[in-house]
């Protein structure tokens, strides 16, 4: 494998198991919270989380690089970032809704949730902070994508069991599953180191 | 006596983080130290009541089916007045937030608020209401962030405490201490208000903008969710 390749497949796993987004770093709770209740709409949802991370990078990247450090407007990042965002989730929405009708049906109703989710703007700007190149940045976002889908999907098992549990009542709903989420982050915590010792770097 | 109210109610009765749970990514983020939990609440209330006064003095002019894009761009600007304010004069927090500043743009408390209450109402009650739901989402984050930095590592504000310096918990301060407080801190609020929890508890998402969307999940009806153009 040649070197890039290594670097890549490094951010890869290091974005899904290492640094996931929702467990260790606290970004797209609310989704986390709200849309794990049941696999299907998990799986729905995270899907459309990956689909659209990886377009609002493909789409944000080029615009910092190319149009806003040159004009010395890397100050606008955030405003530029969150309505590129916005447009792109009504655009795929438009898109999906006339040409492709069946992916709609399955992702069309998370897209709009999707705008205000911090995990995509999230991704968007630490792309430019850790100074990834373009493959780099597509790869990164993937795989943060990917490890959103893997942190719902346990947890939407996780959930199905907490339901049928009798904690006191001040611990029903919200606290509890607070408290779920503690134990699966620290399970996660489990992945300390496996990059670096996998790929020597 | 409702004016009061307007300013008072962020504090405990209708608490951003707490009660209504918004804002929750911020809040469990930045929370592992104190210092970092005053700047982060009070960069969220500069914007919470600047965009909450600027939204209800524009409620008439802004068209009802572009507002949300509106208001995201008016919470965008004052967003990166901050981020400018806090480069040049606090850089070291600016680069203890890091990534959490730009942040704010999505925290849906501020979207939150913005639909609930500044889109309704007068300019001085939007901007009571901002400064009272600021208020309160710091108050929230110094107390966790208290509870984080001292059990966790010891310190308060950077002040080592005796024995506790030797003998902090120091999962508190990693990623499953933030959950763990936080679900503990929402029982704690739970049990003083007495509060019954909901049969479906659906409802803890009520706050946020997108939760009609949320709801309609389960009926799996799309000409529901698109309802509202």
């Amino acid at each position: 494998m040649s070197e890039q390749m290594v670097k890549l497949v490094a951010i890869l796993m290091g974005a899904v198991l290492v640094n996931n987004y929702v467990l260790r770093q606290f970004l797209g709770i609310c989704p986390f919270l709200g849309v794990s209740k049941d696999l299907k709409n998990a799986t729905g949802m995270s899907i459309a989380v990956i689909f659209v991370m990886c377009l609002a990078t493909a789409v944000t990247w080029p615009i910092q690089t190319y149009l806003l450090v040159p004009s010395n407007l890397a100050y606008l990042q955030t405003v530029v970032f969150i309505l590129v965002i916005a447009a792109l989730v009504q655009l795929v929405e438009i898109a999906l809704k006339k040409y492709i009708p069946a992916l709609y049906r399955a992702l069309g109703v998370y897209l709009p949730l999707i705008t205000t989710n911090c995990a995509v703007l999230g991704v968007t700007i630490a792309n430019i902070d850790k100074g990834y190149g373009f493959a780099e940045s597509l790869v990164n976002a993937f795989g943060s994508g990917l490890g959103f889908f893997l942190a719902m999907v346990i947890f939407s098992g996780v959930r199905g069991r907490v339901e049928h549990a009798q904690p006191p009542k001040p611990f029903q709903g919200l606290p509890i599953t607070l408290i779920s989420a503690a134990i699966l982050s620290l399970a996660f915590f489990g992945f300390n180191g496996i990059v670096e010792n996998l790929f020597k770097i | 006596m409702s004016r009061l109210s307007n300013l008072t109610r962020g504090i405990l009765k209708e608490n951003p983080v707490l009660v209504l749970v918004l804002g929750t990514c911020p809040t469990l983020a930045v929370s592992t130290q104190a210092v970092n939990a005053i700047g982060m609440g009070i960069a969220a209330t500069f914007v919470l009541t600047c965009s909450n006064i600027v939204i209800s003095a524009l409620r008439n002019i802004i068209p009802d089916k572009v507002r949300i894009p509106c208001y995201i761009v008016l919470i965008a600007g004052f967003v990166t007045v901050v981020q400018m304010v806090l480069e040049a004069y606090a850089y070291s927090l600016f680069e203890a937030l890091g990534i959490y500043l730009p942040l704010i743009v999505v925290n849906c408390i501020i979207l939150g608020r913005a639909e609930m209450f500044a889109n309704k109402n007068t300019v001085f009650d939007s901007a009571l209401d901002g400064i009272g739901m600021g208020l309160g989402f710091t108050l929230t984050l110094l107390v966790m962030a208290s509870i984080r930095e001292i059990l966790g590592s010891g310190t308060w504000f950077g002040m080592g405490i005796p024995w506790l310096k030797d003998n902090g918990i120091s999962v508190l301060t990693m990623a499953p201490g933030g959950f763990i407080i936080f679900g503990c801190l929402i029982a704690l609020v739970n049990k003083i208000t007495k509060k019954e929890p909901t049969p479906d508890d659906e409802n803890y998402c009520a706050g946020c903008p997108s939760s009609d969307t949320c709801k309609n999940f389960g009926k799996g009806g799309e000409k529901n969710v698109r309802a509202d153009g």
